[in-house]
């Protein structure tokens, strides 16, 4: 029998809930909800590098790939199914990163970081360049169904549940990976390479395991999104998107499998609120809150909750 | 007990303060609804390299002309205070931040701000992408500039989109449709496009319909940089290379400054004809740095290429009064959304100071016939929905420091727009049947 240990308890719960509060919550925040959780996914897959000691500067690739993979499958090869169009993405991400990764992982910090931004530009030319995928304007994702069943007008509501539960299950999933021995051997090589490979791991391998499991997690963000938003373009692959994607984890902050979600969260809410508010300059108030977040909290959103869980202690 | 209790009751202050600061902002954000104005969301491009040329003076002609309209300042048909007797309320947001972003915000303003109308969008993967969100939320969403042949194709049968800006295949068959006219020894054509989704369709469509109008034309040179280049060395010397008689650009904003800049100082243009499908918008920007004799369009009857008439007149006027300088084209395709707007609300309604609801204002806006600063305005294509009128093109002088349009050739809508449920680009290609020009 599995220990769910506390964490995973809440994780679940938390899911759970914000699943029923689909019957509640006002259905803009629902779709504001499903945006930010699908790019916590994608977040998820930057963080889970990070702890690693790896930036991505170009998870977009994978954003794009999950994105374009759910589009193709519904408009052009008439897959429908909400499951079997994730797994695509999720295959089709892991298949590119296993490949790209022989590369990427013999490289480290700087260089690492531009070699995958290259290669998320490079899917960004192509599809520009494609012009029965809509080049730069990118097409409209067609309705999906659940099963044989089709949600019809309660599409967006069914998305956001189906983005709540994988949500929940990859924290849960990536909780207990950052818990394992692997979690632990990736901090090792985060702190000290060549001190792992002299106690017998292989850290390029460890990497590249790694790489690919952050290609598929961030493929299933973004086929969320593009069920989502019914449309998808090349600017999913754009670097200031994946450039969003690091801020988001810098603003959470690495220490916790949950931060990513609340970081997106945070991100969306101020965003939308800004653009209300000052639309003329809602850049600004989004830069001022990121940048405060940044000198107060230089561990990101988390550590707010691990100073009170120290206190508590104390 | 101890677990559950540790599992509910939010013990952590900063836990406690999120969740009382997202139910504070849920709740403090329904209170918009119902407040006996009419609201209308506005997009367009507030920030990015689009809100110089185009957004701005959008947003600027949207809040002369609303303002006006809610003191009954405009003249007739417009003479009437707000929409239907309601003052308008406008709710402005930014374009940037591509289509994920903009559909997000979308939902935001019906949703959370309750507007009862949205206009705006001017990129067309934006529009793209809020149609089929417009449908599914029953809200009257008007596109006033975005021109993509794909919009009524992806949305079939559109019934709360509408499009009161033109397609832009209307933009290259006018261009060429001119040229033809005014340049009856033109041999050789080459391009210089942004290399995007907007660049390589204008491009297809100008090549495809010269090949039409005029088979014995060449095609002698295409480039395509990317799109915010700004340095174009190599293109220039690469046109110059090729020695075409037009040099075709759909570039816009600051690239289509820079090129004209930086072309006419390498003598680009000496004896050669540059034609700018958007280049109205930059025209108080030129000055004497462009080269006489360069044509440009308008992306339809607006702008300096609007007919003289009482709307126009007044806009033009109002307009610059407030901000200073001339109503450019992008000002009035917002104008003239806004106008739609109030005309179909108005049709609709069944009294005045009374609001009719989203479906009877579709239903009113459906085929409608308007008057605005650009003439009068059919809603005659894509079943009602897309609005149908010509496109002029005229030659740039800057004479005795002032701009101006000299040898402006009018094409009238039968000429350059396809026929209902015609594809602009097939229509292109079969060399379109059924244009009438007379």
């Amino acid at each position: 029998m599995m220990r769910v240990d506390r964490t995973e308890a809440w994780l679940l719960g938390a899911g759970l809930a914000l699943a029923l509060g689909a019957l509640v919550l006002p259905s803009w925040l629902t779709f504001l909800l499903t945006i930010a959780f699908a790019k916590g996914l994608v977040v998820q897959g930057v963080v889970i590098q990070m702890r690693a000691g790896l930036v991505s500067f170009g998870q977009g690739l994978y954003y794009c790939i999950g994105g374009y993979t759910v589009g193709v499958g519904g408009q052009m090869v008439g897959v429908h199914d909400a499951f079997a169009l994730l797994l695509l993405s999720m295959a089709a991400a892991a298949a590119v990163a296993m490949v790209l990764g022989l590369l990427l992982t013999r490289y480290r910090e700087i260089f690492f970081a531009m070699l995958t931004l290259a290669f998320s530009m490079i899917l960004y030319g192509i599809l520009s360049k494609s012009q029965s995928l809509g080049s730069t304007d990118g097409f409209n994702v067609r309705a999906v169904t659940a099963l044989g069943w089709a949600p019809g007008a309660g599409g967006k509501m069914f998305v956001y549940v189906l983005t709540c539960g994988c949500a929940a299950v990859a924290a849960v999933l990536l909780h207990r990976l950052s818990k394992s021995s692997v979690g632990h051997v990736c901090e090792a090589i985060r702190e000290n390479e060549v001190r792992v490979e002299y106690l017998g791991v292989s850290p390029r391998w460890m990497l590249y395991a790694t790489y690919v499991l952050a290609a598929a997690t961030s493929a299933l963000g973004g086929g969320l999104i593009g069920m989502a938003t019914g449309h998808v373009d090349p600017e999913m692959a754009y670097w200031t998107t994946s450039g969003e994607f690091i801020f988001i984890a810098l603003l959470g902050g690495i220490s916790h499998v949950a931060a990513p979600f609340l970081a997106a969260t945070l991100f969306s809410t101020v965003r939308t609120y800004a653009i209300q508010f000052v639309p003329h300059s809602w850049q600004m108030i989004l830069g001022f809150v990121l940048l405060g977040i940044i000198i107060f909290l230089p561990k990101g959103l988390w550590s707010l909750f691990r100073r009170t869980k120290a206190e508590a202690r104390a | 007990m101890n677990r559950l209790k540790s599992l509910f009751v939010p013990r952590r202050p900063v836990v406690a303060a999120l969740a009382l600061m997202a139910v504070a902002l849920a709740a403090g954000s329904a209170q918009a609804a119902e407040n006996g104005k009419f609201r209308v969301g506005i997009v367009t491009f507030l920030s990015g390299a689009a809100a110089g040329p185009f957004g701005v003076p959008s947003a600027h002609a949207a809040e002369t002309v609303i303002d006006a309209l809610n003191k009954g300042l405009l003249p007739a048909p417009y003479n009437t205070k707000g929409i239907n007797g309601l003052e308008i309320e406008a709710v402005i947001i930014d374009e940037n931040g591509g289509a994920t972003k903009q559909v997000e915000e979308f939902r935001n303003l019906v949703e959370r701000q309750k507007v009862d109308a949205v206009i705006g969008y001017i990129s067309s993967g934006d529009c793209l992408a809020v149609s089929p969100v417009a449908e599914e939320l029953k809200i009257p969403t008007v596109f006033y500039d975005c021109g993509t042949s794909r919009l009524f194709e992806e949305n079939k049968a559109p019934k709360y989109s509408f499009r009161t800006g033109l397609d832009a295949v209307v933009d290259n068959v006018g261009a060429v449709r001119y040229l033809a006219d005014t340049r009856p020894k033109m041999a050789s054509i080459a391009g210089i496009q942004q290399n995007y989704a907007w660049g390589q369709d204008s491009w297809t469509d100008f090549v495809e319909t010269t090949k039409k109008l005029r088979p014995e034309v060449k095609v002698v040179g295409e480039q395509f940089p990317k799109i915010f280049q700004g340095q174009y060395g190599a293109e220039i010397s690469a046109l110059s290379v090729a020695k075409p008689d037009v040099i075709h650009s759909s570039f816009w904003g600051g690239d289509m400054e820079a090129l004209v800049l930086q072309g006419n100082a390498r003598g680009l243009f000496d004896g050669r004809t540059l034609l700018l499908t958007c280049g109205e918008s930059a025209m108080e920007h030129y000055k004497d740095q462009a080269p006489n004799g360069m044509v440009i369009g308008g992306r339809g009857p607006f702008g300096a290429f609007a007919p003289k008439n009482a709307l126009s007149e007044w806009l033009r006027a109002a307009y610059s009064a407030k901000w200073n300088e001339q109503p450019v084209y992008p000002s009035f395709k917002i104008v003239q959304a806004i106008l739609g707007l109030k005309a179909a609300v108005e049709k609709a309604a069944a009294a005045p100071g009374k609001q009719p609801d989203a479906d009877k204002i579709t239903a009113a806006f459906t085929s409608l016939t308007f008057e605005s600063p650009s003439g009068t305005v059919k809603m005659a294509r894509s079943t009602g929905h897309q609005a149908m009128q010509g496109i002029a093109y005229g030659e740039y002088y800057f004479e005795g420091g002032k701009a101006t349009l000299k040898n402006v050739r009018s094409y009238k809508d039968t000429c350059v727009t396809p026929p209902e449920g015609v594809n602009g680009q097939d229509w292109i290609k079969s060399g379109m049947p059924g244009a009438k020009c007379d």
